[in-house]
C-alpha cells in the first residue's frame, strides 16, 4: 500500500512540474510586448478589491493598445490572485516575474504589498501600487503607488470633518487588528485636536470575523456624537449600518476609501447607506469627460459601476505608460533593473491626469492629489455639493 | 536506533537492504523530501523551474514540519488539537525578535539563525508544556475547543505589543500604542507595532537548512513513535483507561507530545519569519485548520502521508495558477475526491491488490538480478 502511495505522489508530482512548466511558454515576441505583472485577491473576503483592479487595468490596456501601444510597444497584463496573503502574494510575484512581467502594478492590499516590495527591492523591479496604502508598502525606492497613504488619509479625514463638514464631536469604530484600520485610526486622532474635534467615544473589534458591533454601537450612540467615523473595510461598516438600524440609533457616518463598495454589500438594504460619508479620489459621477468615458466603458464590459480601486488601478497602467514615454523606452526587451532605474527618475518628473485626479510623486512613492468628499445619495456615491 | 537482529540482511543489490528491515520504513519517510528537494533544487538551478516554483520550496519544508508535528499530536497521541498556529505563531516572533534584536551585533546569520531556531522552538516548547497541564484532563472535543482557544489567544496577545527601540533601550506598551514622548524621536525604530507586520527580518532561511530541519523533524518524530515512550502513547491514545493501569503515567506522556509538537511547531515558525512577512492574521485559526488538512488528507497517524499530503495540497493551488478563476474550485474537488478515496472501500481494495501485485513484480525483477550476477 505503501508503494502505491509513492508512485501515485511521484506521478502527481511529475504532472505537476509539467503543468508548471507548460505554463510558462507561450508569451509572443519579447521587444514588442511589453508584460505589466499584477496581483490581488481575486477569491476569498477581500475579492471585490482585486477583481476591480484587474478589471480596471485592464480596460486601460486595451484602451492604450486600441491607440496603438507605447513607443511601439503593445502592452498585455498578467494577473495573479494572492488572496490577500503575504506567503501568497510573493508566489503570485515569482508568477508573473517568470512570465516576462517588467514592471508590477500591485498589489492590492497592504500586508501583501508589504511582503512583495522587500522581493521587487531585491529584483530591483519598478513596482506601482494601485491601493497599497500602508507606509511600509512602499518604503523602498522602487515602489510607488496611486491611492493616499493611511495616515494621509488619516488626517485628511480629521480636516474634513473638522472644517469642511464643520463637525465637533467624533466617535470613532476601528479594527485594532488591520493594518489599514490602524494606520488611519493614529493620524486621525493625532490631527483631532488640530481640526477641532473632540473625539467623545473609541470602541473598537477584532478582525474580519467580528459580526456583533451591538457593544460598540451602544457606547457609541450613548456619547452621543455628530458623526462616527469608520476606517475600516466595507463588510464590518455594512454590519455596523445594519445594526444600527435594527438598534432605532440615528447616527451618521464617515469613512475612508475602505468603505467603497458598501452599496454592493447591503444588496436589499441599500437604503441604509444612504447619507453616509467617504473620503475619497474618484467619484463615478464625476462629469469629467474621463472619468465618464471610464465609467461607461467599466459598466458595458462589467457590468456595474466601478468603483476607486478600478479607478485606481486604471490610472495606474497610464502612469506606467506616461514613464514609459517619459524615459523614451522603445524595447520591452530591456532588463527589468535597468528599467527600474529609468521609471524611477520619470515618476517624479510626471504629472498624470487621470480618472483618480492630478496626480505628481515625490521620490519617496507617495502620490500628491486631492481626495474628495463623497455621499451616498439615492444609492449613487455622489460628490457633497459645498 | 534499533538494534535488532537482522537475519534477512542484503542479498540483493538494493542500497536500502544496508539498513535493519525494521528501519527501511523510516528510511524511505525520511529520504523522500530530501529526495524531492535535492531533485528541485537541482532543476532550479538547471533554469529548468522558475523563480515562481523555487520560491514554493522553503515554504513546503516548513508546512511539512508543521504536518509532522501536529500527526504527532493527532495521530499518534489521538488528541484534536486546533491550536498548532498559536505555537508557530509563538516561534515566529520569538525567532524574529531575537534575529531584529541582534542582527547589528552577531552579524554571521551561521550562529544567530541556529539560535534563533532553538530559541523560538523552546519558547514555543514551554508554552506547549504550560497549555499542557490545564488541559490534562480534557479529551476529544473540549481539548480542541481549549486548543483552538489558546491559538486565538496567542494571537490576539501578539497583535496588542508595542515595541520601539531607542538609545535608551527598549520601550513596551500592551494594547495601546508607545506615547510618542517616551521615544527618542532620532533614534526610535518600531520593532512591533500591534497588528503591522514585522518588518526587516534578515531572510536567513535558506533551502539548506530548511531540509535539514525537515529530516531532523521526522527522525525525531518516527524514534520517537517507535521507542518505549512512542509505545505508551499509543497505548494511551488506543486504550486510555487499560494503559492507565498498566501503569503508565498519562500526564507525563501527554505532556512529552504536547511540548515536543510545540517545539517543531515552533521551529516551523522561525523558518517562516525568517522567509515570509510575519503579520499576526496569517496565525488564526485557518491556519491551524491548513495544517489539520493535511494530516488528515495524509492519513492520522501516517508521517509519511502527511509530507506526501502536504507537498500536494501546498503546490497545487499554485500549479493550478494556469486555470485562472478556476484554481480554488479545481482545489476544492481535489479535496473532496482525496476525502472520499481515503475512505471507500474498493479504492482501498484496488490499492492493496496493485500494491501486492507491485511487490511481487519487483521482487521478480530482483531475483533476476541476482541470477545474472550469479552468472
Amino acid at each position: 500500500m505503501k508503494n502505491v502511495k509513492k508512485i501515485v505522489a511521484m506521478a502527481m508530482a511529475a504532472a505537476l512540474c509539467v503543468v508548471s512548466l507548460t505554463a510558462c511558454g507561450g508569451s509572443s515576441d519579447a521587444s514588442a510586448t511589453f508584460v505589466i505583472g499584477g496581483s490581488g485577491p481575486l477569491t476569498g473576503p477581500a475579492a471585490v478589491y482585486g477583481i476591480a483592479v484587474k478589471n480596471g487595468a485592464q480596460i486601460a490596456v486595451d484602451e492604450i493598445n486600441a491607440a496603438g501601444g507605447v513607443n511601439g510597444m503593445t502592452l498585455e497584463l498578467n494577473f495573479q490572485d494572492d488572496e490577500h496573503d503575504a506567503e501568497k502574494a510573493v508566489n503570485a510575484y515569482n508568477t508573473v516575474k517568470d512570465a516576462g512581467a517588467k514592471v508590477f502594478l500591485g498589489t492590492v492590499t497592504s500586508t501583501p504589498c508589504e511582503a512583495v516590495v522587500e522581493k521587487t527591492k531585491v529584483d530591483n523591479m519598478f513596482q506601482l501600487t494601485p491601493s497599497g496604502s500602508s507606509v511600509k508598502a512602499v518604503q523602498y525606492e522602487n515602489a510607488f503607488r496611486i491611492c493616499f497613504s493611511d495616515p494621509g488619509q488619516g488626517t485628511a479625514a480629521a480636516q474634513y470633518i473638522g472644517q469642511d463638514l464643520g463637525l465637533k464631536k467624533v466617535a470613532i469604530i476601528w479594527d485594532n487588528s488591520d493594518v489599514y484600520s490602524n494606520g488611519i485610526y493614529e493620524k486621525f486622532k493625532a490631527e483631532a485636536a488640530n481640526a477641532g474635534l473632540e473625539i467623545v467615544s473609541e470602541q473598537s473589534f477584532q478582525g474580519a470575523d467580528n459580526k456583533d458591533f451591538n457593544t460598540q454601537l451602544i457606547a457609541v450612540n450613548e456619547a452621543a456624537p455628530d458623526i462616527v467615523f469608520l476606517p475600516i473595510y466595507y463588510q464590518a461598516a455594512a454590519l455596523i449600518l445594519q445594526q444600527a438600524n435594527q438598534a432605532g440609533f440615528d447616527l451618521k457616518f464617515f469613512g475612508c476609501d475602505g468603505l467603497d463598495g458598501i452599496i454592493g454589500q447591503l444588496e436589499g438594504d441599500a437604503a441604509l447607506a444612504e447619507g453616509v460619508m467617504l473620503l475619497t479620489p474618484f467619484v463615478a459621477d464625476d462629469p469629467d469627460e474621463k472619468v465618464q468615458s471610464f465609467v461607461k466603458t467599466y459598466q458595458e464590459k462589467f457590468n456595474e459601476v466601478p468603483n476607486q480601486f478600478a479607478a485606481d488601478a486604471y490610472d495606474g497602467v497610464y502612469v506606467i505608460k506616461a514613464a514609459l514615454e517619459d524615459a523614451g523606452v522603445k524595447d520591452a526587451s530591456v532588463a527589468v533593473s535597468e528599467l527600474c532605474d529609468l521609471l524611477k527618475a520619470s515618476m517624479v518628473k510626471i504629472t498624470v491626469e487621470g480618472v483618480t485626479g492630478t496626480m505628481t510623486w515625490t521620490a519617496d512613492g507617495e502620490c500628491a492629489k486631492t481626495p474628495m468628499g463623497m455621499v451616498i445619495k439615492d444609492g449613487n456615491y455622489t460628490a457633497i455639493a459645498d | 536506533m534499533s538494534e535488532r537482529k537482522n537475519s534477512e540482511r542484503a542479498k540483493g543489490f538494493s542500497l536500502l537492504k544496508i539498513v535493519p528491515s525494521k528501519s527501511r520504513g523510516k528510511l524511505v519517510t525520511v529520504l523522500i523530501p530530501v529526495v524531492f528537494f535535492a531533485v528541485c533544487a537541482l532543476l532550479v538551478n538547471l533554469g529548468v523551474l522558475r523563480s515562481h516554483f523555487a520560491g514554493l520550496l522553503v515554504p513546503l519544508c516548513y508546512y511539512i514540519i508543521m504536518a509532522v508535528s501536529l500527526n504527532f499530536t493527532v495521530g499518534i497521541l489521538g488528541e484534536l488539537s486546533l491550536g498548532h498556529a498559536g505555537f508557530m505563531c509563538i516561534g515566529a516572533y520569538v525567532g524574529g525578535l531575537f534575529t531584529l534584536l541582534t542582527q547589528d551585533s552577531i552579524t554571521s546569520a551561521w550562529i544567530r539563525f541556529p539560535i534563533a531556531i532553538l530559541l523560538g522552538g523552546l519558547i514555543a516548547a514551554l508554552a506547549g508544556f504550560l497549555i499542557g497541564v490545564p488541559i490534562l484532563r480534557l479529551r476529544g472535543d473540549y481539548l480542541a475547543i481549549v486548543t483552538l482557544a489558546f491559538g486565538e489567544i496567542v494571537r490576539n496577545l501578539v497583535q496588542n505589543i508595542y515595541l520601539s527601540r531607542d538609545k535608551a533601550g527598549l520601550h513596551f506598551s500592551f494594547t495601546n500604542a508607545i506615547e510618542p514622548e517616551r521615544l527618542d524621536p532620532a533614534t526610535n525604530v518600531d520593532i512591533m507595532k500591534g497588528p503591522m507586520a514585522l518588518n526587516g527580518i534578515s531572510p536567513d532561511a535558506t533551502l539548506l537548512i530548511s531540509v535539514i530541519l525537515v529530516v531532523i523533524t521526522i527522525i525525531v518524530i518516527l524514534n520517537m513513535v517507535d521507542s518505549r515512550a512512542g509505545r505508551a502513547i499509543m497505548s494511551i491514545r488506543d486504550n486510555r483507561i487499560a494503559a492507565e493501569s498498566t501503569g503508565i503515567n498519562i500526564t507525563k506522556y501527554k505532556l512529552i507530545v504536547f511540548s515536543l509538537s510545540a517545539f517543531f511547531a515552533g521551529i516551523a515558525g522561525v523558518l517562516f519569519a525568517h522567509y515570509s512577512t510575519v503579520s499576526p492574521p496569517k496565525f488564526d485559526y485557518n491556519m491551524s485548520i491548513l495544517i489539520l488538512v493535511f494530516v488528515v488528507l495524509g492519513g492520522v497517524g501516517n508521517i509519511r502521508g502527511s509530507i506526501i499530503a502536504t507537498a500536494i495540497l501546498y503546490i497545487l493551488p499554485e500549479v493550478l495558477r494556469g486555470f485562472q478563476s478556476y484554481r480554488m474550485l479545481i482545489y476544492a474537488i481535489v479535496l473532496i475526491v482525496m476525502m472520499l478515496l481515503n475512505n471507500n472501500e474498493r479504492f482501498n481494495a484496488w490499492k492493496k491488490n496493485t500494491t501486492e501485485r507491485l511487490t511481487a513484480w519487483r521482487k521478480g525483477l530482483f531475483r533476476k538480478k541476482s541470477g545474472k550476477e550469479a552468472e
